[in-house]
């Protein structure tokens, strides 16, 4: 099977579109999603429409600490996050709210794990943004491997035969081959704001058959999205952020 | 660990295992067959019992990421690999024929041959290299030879991967590799770059010249690092005939920064294919070990060789390209000639590490014989190369960096794409007859070259406007199509 990852999609519809045509083309059998759907993007609530679709197809999804801060004001959000919060409050309808709020912190699936942050439970939302984090991330967990998201960034850490901590960024379009005897910890990069330089949305798929996972990057209409932005009245700045990639 | 599921004898997933070939520390080998897939194969199978070094578990399960994506000539084809949930195994072809492990007993080898073995392992190693992967264990134990001339590399559980996780990467406590043979920086630690192996291969150059190991066969870590700051023996003083250009080979490939090495191995292969061309320095004439004094400098001051904290990945190709121009050195080809120097000396501001190697073809009559001498007694063939020189001239480029060859053939589209072939070449710029008559009469090789050559091939014309190209193209063909003139 082919398992479609998603993960912070941050109310960006373009980039969502984007990418779940590109997983339909490549073959994805189901979408996992790792939370994040709101927050900084200008569509909400078309972004949860979609997802909701897809879970009702089938799909996967655990919750975020964007999608808490609907519901539970969050302590630790930066302004530019906490001004589009307040704004994403007021665009989201009913149905959308409790789907978020329904959402679990995380999703076992046999051999693996599906979390937003770090599995670690407290304190929540911890990033894993390095080999030491990850090391601490992994012990948190008895999954053979585990998949998050919140850095953005998309990163592969492995344990080896002899307890070595090995960490990697994966090559977009490379398939890496995650051997089903060690364990894993595979970040995937945001679909809906890149913080990498690269402003195209980030997801990958996973083959469960060959044990195998392949980033990709899919572009879409940034300038667009940027705009669209603007004119919800969001800060200049996450416009500014969405075009740059940073 | 299961009860032993390979024996002679035993199937295992279709296989029928035959002998065992090697027991080695790490993994044994066997023959297998299996009733589907053609030719004699080999199956490897990691040692897994107490007291076996983990790391070889790693090394093996990174031979089983790296072998299914290498192809070529130059390793060998790989078949399947086992479960670690079952019996973990890599089924390989078995490549008929020897590796270089029996030569040893009949060093030293002619420079000769020492040469010629040393280009077709530069070969080899430029093509793994363009796959992304450094071996980092080239000896002879590890270099097979086809029956059809090429070397195959074997074993890559030490090698590096630049698209794939580095298992090994972490395994500090030692570095791993083959002490005669490991680059300096390898014995630092650092795996990512591929003129590692570039220095091995003059290990072995060396040793199969003089029948002397360049650094010795060091069993600790400060023997290794000794070849930090201790140059070897040059060759000539062991081996006086050893003429002044392999020295220089061999000597830049031992040298102690991966960066005054070759800049690619396709640079190595050129330079051993093509000897005439080969910039001597320095290193040619040296027929003593440096001095100690300056032995010691090296050691305490200004020679420490540095590991970059951070790996970046490096380009294997790509900033140092070997590029082949093909020049007409006729008369009337000379705008031609001119438009293709603009367009190289411009490639090259953006391309610092790339060679260039200029072309020209002494056409050959089909019937009457070899004719090299004209009627002034002048030599074409020298007249041609002076031409060439002379072509380079406006771009600047230092002796070593430029190259030129006058080819002989009946067939120019021929003669260039051997060349093209037989020299690694990335880009092959060409200019395209003027006469679109000739062109119909004779066919072009500048089409021929580009539809068949394996490389980037560039067509330069001299934009010109003729009568002809405006005359035939009427209103309604002109949208759609193109008139090539």
């Amino acid at each position: 099977m082919r398992l479609a990852l998603l993960t912070d999609l941050h109310a960006n519809r373009r980039a969502l579109e984007a990418c779940l045509a590109h997983a339909r083309a490549a073959g994805a059998d189901r979408c996992v999603f790792l939370g994040d759907y709101v927050g900084y993007g200008p569509e909400p609530q078309d972004v949860v429409e979609l997802v909701m679709e897809e879970v009702s197809r089938g799909a996967l999804a655990v919750a975020g600490n964007h999608d808490q801060a609907v519901s539970e004001l969050s302590e630790t959000m930066t302004t530019d996050a906490e001004i589009a919060m307040a704004w994403t409050r007021g665009q989201l309808g009913p149905a959308s709210r409790e789907f978020l709020g329904s959402l679990p912190m995380r999703f076992e699936d046999g051999p693996r794990l599906y979390v937003h942050a770090s599995p670690q439970t407290y304190p929540p939302w911890i990033y894993v943004n390095d080999a030491p984090a990850a090391k601490r991330a992994l012990e948190a967990s008895r999954a053979q491997t585990v998949f998050c998201g919140h850095t953005h960034l998309r990163a592969l850490y492995g344990i080896t035969a002899t307890g070595q901590l090995v960490s990697f960024q994966p090559v977009p379009s490379v398939p890496v081959p995650l051997p089903r005897h060690r364990r894993w910890l595979s970040v995937i990069g945001a679909v809906g704001q890149s913080r990498d330089g690269d402003p195209a949305a980030a997801y990958a798929i996973l083959d469960t058959d060959r044990s195998e996972i392949t980033h990709h990057r899919v572009p879409y209409d940034v300038d667009a999205e940027a705009l669209a932005i603007l004119q919800a009245g969001l800060p200049p700045s996450l416009a500014e952020r969405l075009l740059k990639g940073r | 660990m299961p009860q032993p599921l390979i024996s002679t004898g035993a199937t295992l997933d279709g296989y029928v295992i035959g002998e065992r070939i090697h027991r080695g520390g790490m993994a044994s080998i066997w023959a297998v067959t299996h009733p589907e897939i053609e030719g004699p194969l080999l199956m490897k199978v990691p040692v897994m019992s107490e007291g076996v070094d983990p790391a070889a578990i790693v090394g093996f399960e990174m031979e089983q990421m790296i072998l299914p994506r290498l192809s070529g000539p130059h390793v060998p084809r790989f078949i399947s690999q086992g479960d670690f949930g079952v019996q973990p195994y890599l089924v390989m072809e078995r490549v008929p024929g020897p590796s270089l492990l029996p030569t040893l007993t009949s060093l030293p080898l002619s420079w000769q041959a020492v040469a010629t073995l040393g280009r077709k392992i530069a070969v080899a190693l430029d093509d793994i290299h363009r796959q992304h992967v450094v071996h980092l264990d080239v000896k002879p134990s590890n270099l097979l030879t086809r029956p059809t001339g090429e070397i195959v590399l074997i074993d890559f559980g030490l090698s590096h991967h630049d698209e794939l996780p580095d298992l090994m990467g972490e395994e500090f406590r030692l570095p791993y590799g083959t002490a005669p043979y490991m680059a300096p920086e390898q014995v630092l630690g650092l795996r990512l770059d591929p003129r590692s192996d570039q220095f091995a291969l003059g290990v072995l150059m060396y040793f199969f010249l003089t029948g002397i190991r360049p650094f010795g066969d060091p069993q600790r870590l400060s023997g290794l690092k000794r070849r930090i700051w201790r140059d070897p023996v040059p060759p000539r003083k062991l081996v006086p005939d050893c003429p002044p250009w392999l020295q220089e080979v061999i000597l830049r490939c031992l040298e102690v920064h991966p960066a005054w090495r070759f800049p690619t191995a396709a640079h190595l292969a050129m330079a051993l294919l093509h000897p005439d061309q080969v910039k001597l320095t320095a290193r040619s004439e040296k027929l003593q070990q440096d001095s100690f004094t300056k032995v010691l400098r090296r050691r305490f001051a200004d020679h420490q060789l540095s590991i970059p904290k951070h790996k970046a990945p490096i380009r294997h190709d790509g900033d140092a390209p070997i590029l082949a121009v093909a020049i007409d050195l006729a008369p009337e080809a000379a705008p031609i000639a001119e438009t293709l120097r603009t367009m190289v000396s411009r490639m090259l501001t953006t391309l610092p590490g790339a060679r260039v190697a200029c072309l020209n073809v002494l056409k050959q009559g089909r019937i009457t014989l070899d004719q090299t001498l004209d009627d002034q007694g002048r030599n074409i063939h020298h007249q041609r190369l002076v031409e060439l020189r002379n072509w380079a001239i406006p771009l600047d480029l230092e002796e070593g960096r430029i190259s030129f060859h006058v080819l002989q053939s009946t067939d120019p589209a021929s003669a260039i794409l051997q060349y093209v072939n037989a020299n690694q070449v990335d880009h092959l710029v060409i200019g395209a007859r003027a006469s679109s008559l000739r062109r119909s009469l004779l066919g072009s090789v500048s089409s021929q070259v580009a539809a068949q050559a394996p490389c980037t091939v560039t067509v330069a014309r001299s934009r010109r406007l003729r009568k002809a190209d405006f005359k035939e193209v009427t209103v309604e063909d002109s949208s759609g199509t193109w008139t090539v003139g």
